[in-house]
């Protein structure tokens, strides 16, 4: 559904109107398009038929929508071993874009859009913006990455589409980003939020305060982050805060974002269809238990992905939004279960550390984790700046703060961790995801 | 009667401390006393400078996490039960010494000692009432 001339720039926006599908016309449609979308991987992706070959299953085994329980699972090394085109859909023809993610090892993993792919996209990152309130009129600088990173590019179609003035920024040059804010008078931000957090800190150092500014409204992905980080981004700078998931596997951002209730994102479930799995088993989970979040893509031509595994830890909010979107809502995600460590024989996740550090000090420092072995015994060590706020001329206010960082991970993780107080700057800076875990245990 | 102290985190690693000085020295800010409190981890470096606001800016400039604290420079009598007696005051006063470090030179012929107490304004008023001298400010500039 398009906008009319004479809607206005604010509030509902027509091309959300699928965010508030009857729940029975919902299934109805995902069923209709999780049918096609099997046939056309089936007919067009040699691995995933072998894959569902092995099974002895055609496409016809989808029935009903649970039936999307029978078929394979596709994961992270699907793309790798099939670098670079082997589960494309389309013909080259049709491909009109590619993206593809660094990747920490080897080869990138590669992913295409036909011209429905990317109206599609489109169409999701308006509904992602106008859940976040953005509208027609606003000036809204997008500082993900624009280039292979489907950030940058994903962010800035929505933004056009929705009607807002794009400042195409890009990452990086954070002094630069400061004085275009300030000087267009710019009232949203797409960027990551640890990167924001940086802007903040960078802005204040500069004698810059944000909250000063005409910025309302910042659309925050491409990291698991937390309520403390949320509560320190909205308290430094003055706005509001959205969370939004996506990954390039499936499209990019605009998977599901949060509406003004910041109560859990909504999936757009017309497109992306949600399970929740548990990881050992890989059973599925009724709605409200936590576990995997799988998506399968029911409408992506060039590359369609059938039940995904994200490794992202989730669970499916069952109570309806009093937004009104009767899309379903996953919790906001806080873990990966690849960011996950085993230290000591206990699972860790980097969020338990920073849930830890923001219970002493209320605000949300720079920190990172190290692991070390040191005569065969796995060593975490925490380094956390020292903040204006915490740091006192006392010796004994110091050491203290250093035991309640100690005792807080130690309750949160179980694991005794050493803790060592550093200056300010002295830990690296990301201006894509902020990098937690620094393994340096070596075998 | 009060004095700014900066005080400074320090990493306990090779050529912080350095630094941090060299970020004064660049700036042409004059130490008049300083002082490392330092533990296996970390230290906290005092400063009384000339220009403290000037000072905490070029710390600050330089990445270095500072605050600002008032102290008093407390002149004690230059023999022995000479410190004694002016704690023997604050004492008796139920004064809450943080901690104290000695200034580097005589200020003028007098012995002089930095104090940090938690309730500098109360410690200004007690300890003059006692007897004791603080040096102004200004009279820590006229030490060279
Ligand atoms: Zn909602």
């Amino acid at each position: 559904m398009r906008e009319s001339w004479n809607d206005q720039g604010q509030g509902f926006h027509p091309v959300s109107a699928p965010d508030y599908l009857p729940t029975v016309q919902l299934r109805d449609l995902q069923l209709r398009r999780l049918k096609a979308v099997v046939t056309r991987a089936y007919d067009n992706v040699a691995p995933f038929r072998e894959r569902m070959a092995e099974r002895e299953l055609t496409p016809a085994v989808i029935e009903t929508l649970a039936d999307i329980a029978k078929l394979p699972f596709s994961l992270k090394t699907d793309l790798r071993d099939n670098y670079p085109f082997g589960l494309f859909a389309s013909p080259m023809s049709e491909i009109v874009r590619l993206h593809a993610s660094s990747g920490t090892t080897g080869k990138p993993i590669v992913v295409a859009y036909t011209q429905e792919d990317l109206q599609v996209w489109a169409s999701v990152m308006l509904r992602t913006f106008a859940s976040a309130g953005v509208h027609r009129g606003d000036i809204v600088q997008n500082a993900y990455g624009y280039g292979l990173f489907t950030g940058g590019l994903g962010a800035h179609y929505g933004l056009e589409a929705i009607g807002a003035t794009v400042v195409p920024t890009s990452g990086g040059n954070t002094d630069r980003q400061i004085m275009l804010m300030r000087d267009f008078g710019v009232t949203g931000i797409c960027c990551t939020p640890s990167y924001f957090i940086h802007l903040i800190e960078r802005a204040g150092e500069l004698g810059v305060d944000l909250r000063e500014l005409p910025l309302r409204v910042g659309i925050f992905g491409a990291e698991p982050w937390s309520e403390g980080m949320r509560e320190c981004i909205e308290h430094g700078s003055g706005i509001k805060a959205f969370d939004i998931y996506g990954l390039s596997e499936i499209i990019g951002p605009g998977v599901g974002s949060e509406c003004h209730e910041q109560a859990g994102l909504h999936i757009f479930e017309d497109h992306f269809y949600p399970e929740i799995i548990d990881p050992e088993t890989c059973q599925v989970l009724p709605d409200g238990e936590e576990g995997e979040l799988v998506l399968t893509t029911l409408s992506k031509r060039a590359m369609p992905m059938i039940r995904y595994r994200t490794r992202d830890i989730t669970h499916i909010i069952t109570e309806p939004c009093s937004c009104g979107r009767t899309v379903r809502r996953i919790a906001r995600v806080a873990r990966r279960s690849d960011d996950m460590f085993i230290i000591r024989g206990v699972n860790v996740f980097p969020s338990q550390v920073e849930t830890a550090l923001l219970a002493v000090e209320g605000i949300l420092p720079h920190y990172r984790i190290v692991l070390t072995r040191d005569h065969g015994l796995d060593q975490m060590g925490v380094e956390v700046e020292v903040s204006p706020e915490v740091f006192s001329d006392q010796v004994s206010v110091m050491e203290a703060l250093h035991k309640r960082l100690s005792h807080s991970i130690e309750r949160i993780t179980g694991i005794r961790a050493g803790v060592r107080l550093v200056e300010p700057h002295s830990i690296p800076r990301s201006e894509g995801k902020a990098k937690r875990v620094w393994d340096e245990r070596t075998a | 009667m009060k004095v700014t102290q900066i005080s400074c985190f320090i990493e306990n690693r090779p050529g912080r401390l350095h630094a941090a000085c060299e970020a004064l020295a660049s700036r042409r800010i004059n130490i008049h006393t300083l002082s490392l409190a330092d533990t296996a981890e970390f230290g906290i470096l005092r400063l009384i400078v000339a220009e403290p606001d000037a000072g905490k800016a070029a710390l600050d400039a330089a990445g270095y996490v500072t605050r600002k604290t008032e102290v008093l420079a407390v002149e004690v009598p230059d023999d022995a039960g000479g410190l004694a007696s002016v704690l023997a005051k604050a004492d008796t006063a139920q004064l809450n010494i943080e901690y104290m470090y000695a200034f580097s030179a005589e200020v003028g012929a007098r012995a002089v000692v930095i104090m940090r107490f938690s309730e500098p304004d109360r410690a200004v008023e007690a300890l003059q009432r006692a007897g004791v001298n603080l040096v102004a400010p200004i009279a820590l500039l006229a030490k060279a």
